[in-house]
């Protein structure tokens, strides 16, 4: 599904002393199947921008289509199923358990697309065993007694159930450790790969965004920035630095070594590429 | 939707009435709160409004933004006036169907909409102008004259902050969770109101959750920081009277007075009763 934002604006409390214009005039397309990053300061409208994709919240001026169709133009009862086909994950996602067993829970969103039994244990099974957990061992548990991990795990669980064409998440990877962080990262990776979904990750980590993402949106105080590859993106040290955010680690590396070695490539922000050609230049 | 209640909530424009000390507003409220009771003609409803204009213009507050906070008891309202214009025994002026007005039960009416509104009003424009922390302040200091209460004066007002400071954030939560599970295809709007409530369910688990860890984390920061309530405690902000509130608080005085006077003029306004 490709997903178009048109001149997107969305004020927050319009009218009041607290009026907060988080987005202002947002226009991109993101093309379907494609694999997208955005980054941006806390508060610079990363959260608010996502949850207009799926209808979640109602844009001040500006629309978003899906698959060429309007989403705020469409019947109530078509928004929900519009939610079918765009999963949100939100931040800290499990903070919305709340079944007593993880498989009712993980099942609460396919129960909600109104299929049957069968086809729910199926997808249950399924997604949790995408998410890496064992599904014998933790259906019956209560989500409340699995450890943060786990529980983020379950939770990503049950927007995957819904098996949507779009997956959006929001941070997906905050305050979890640096092994859980890739696990999660890599699944989400063999998934964009696996079925072709499209998949937008709202991140705070340069080097999570620069190894995985085709396209980085860049945005700040509510504006486009940037939209574009990692490449052209992670040139612009300057600019970033000046709204708050930062290039890779690497890429700094990179840049220091360059005044020792101007021969050597600067556009670099993955370990492996960059090891690729510290090698090429010292050999070469 | 929850943004809609202005019930409560502060409204910061920075005027005079924002700046006077929390205890003189407290005081103020209430001994407008006591003269409505008395009012007994139209010349001291006419008074209170105009006390009240002047207030809502000093404040500063759009009229607009007052008049939302009405809008949540414009049922009550109606139902009091629907009440006493039909229930009131005297002099019928006229009749539908069954049901008969009566001049008495359309000035019953009339006072009891005006009171209720001229109540909500006064008392709004107290929370709008103080921030919680500081109605808190000013509600101890007020609650070490009342005995029996006296004693627990910090403890109450302790509580009464934290749970205004947790109303924003619960608040805030609760529309999360809501997100979060129409992010899973929930649906809150449609369907019979068994199933609805049942739909309340996977909002009202987290959210208790939610609630509990918070409590106890901020017990444990509390605790952290060797919060002892009560006795000995000093305040980094005292309290003090201005010049302002002396000010104010003999424009009370006046306002007790002048409106109990108003309860003494013989000269009809509006009803011939």
């Amino acid at each position: 599904m490709s997903v178009e934002i048109k001149n997107l604006s969305h004020t927050y409390s319009e009218g009041s002393p607290f009026e907060f214009r988080a987005l202002k005039d947002i226009s991109i397309t993101i093309e379907n199947g494609s694999f997208i990053g955005i980054i941006g300061h806390t508060g610079s409208g990363k959260s608010t921008l996502i949850q207009h994709l799926n209808g979640l919240l109602t844009p001040t001026s500006g629309t978003v289509l899906v698959d060429g169709k309007d989403i705020f133009e469409t019947k109530k009862s078509e928004l929900i199923q519009l939610r079918h086909h765009v999963g949100l994950v939100f931040q800290y996602p499990e903070h919305q358990l709340f079944e007593e067993t993880v498989q009712k829970d993980v099942g609460f969103g396919p129960k909600n697309q109104g299929l049957s039994e069968d086809e729910i244990d199926q997808r249950v099974r399924q997604s949790i065993k995408m998410v890496g957990l064992d599904f014998d061992a933790i259906k019956d548990k209560s989500p409340f007694e699995l450890s943060g991990g786990q529980m983020r795990r379950v939770a990503i669980a049950g927007v995957l159930a819904m098996e949507p064409s779009v997956l959006i998440l929001d941070e997906p990877t905050a305050g979890l450790d640096p092994r859980g962080r890739e696990e999660i990262l890599a699944q989400i990776k063999s998934l964009h790969t696996q079925k072709q979904i499209t998949v937008v990750l709202v991140s705070h980590s340069m080097e999570d965004i620069g190894k995985m993402v085709d396209k980085i949106l860049v945005i700040n105080e509510g504006e486009v920035v940037f939209f574009d590859t990692p490449n052209r993106v992670f040139t612009e040290i300057s600019t970033l630095e000046s709204i708050g955010l930062a290039v890779p680690q690497v890429t700094y590396l990179m840049r220091r070594l360059k005044e020792k070695y101007p021969e050597i490539r600067e556009d670099i922000f993955t370990v492996e590429a960059a090891k690729k050609e510290i090698l090429k230049v010292i050999r070469g | 939707m929850l943004k809609d209640v202005t019930i409560g909530q502060y409204y910061p424009t920075g005027s005079v009435i924002h700046k006077l000390d929390p205890r003189t507003k407290i005081l103020f409220t209430t001994a407008f709160v006591v003269m409505l009771f008395f009012l007994n003609n139209l010349w001291g409803y006419l008074a209170t409004f105009l006390i009240l204009a002047t207030i809502t213009l000093l404040s500063k507050i759009p009229v607009g933004y007052i008049i939302r906070g009405i809008k949540g008891l414009v049922l009550i309202i109606m139902l009091t006036v629907v009440l006493n214009l039909f229930m009131t025994p005297g002099t019928t002026i006229a009749t539908l169907g069954p049901l008969s007005v009566t001049l008495e039960g359309l000035k019953v009416a009339t006072y009891m909409a005006l009171r209720l509104i001229f109540l909500v009003v006064g008392t709004s424009i107290m929370t709008l102008t103080t921030s919680p922390i500081d109605l808190t302040d000013g509600m101890e200091w007020c609650m070490r004259f009342i005995p029996f209460v006296r004693r627990y004066a910090h403890e109450l007002a302790m509580m009464m902050s934290i749970a205004l400071r947790f109303i924003p954030t619960l608040m805030e939560e609760t529309e999360r969770i809501m997100k979060a599970q129409k992010a899973r295809g929930a649906n809150f709007e449609t369907g019979s109101i068994i199933s609805r409530a049942k739909n309340l369910i996977p909002i009202l688990i987290p959210l208790f959750i939610s609630a509990f860890r918070r409590a106890d984390e901020l017990a444990t920061a509390m605790e952290a920081r060797c919060y002892r309530g009560g006795e000995n405690r000093t305040r980094m902000k005292q309290l003090a009277f201005e010049f302002r509130d002396h000010a104010s608080l003999v424009l009370m005085v006046m306002m007790i007075v002048g409106l109990y006077l108003t309860t003494m003029i013989n000269i009809p306004l509006g009803f011939p009763i």
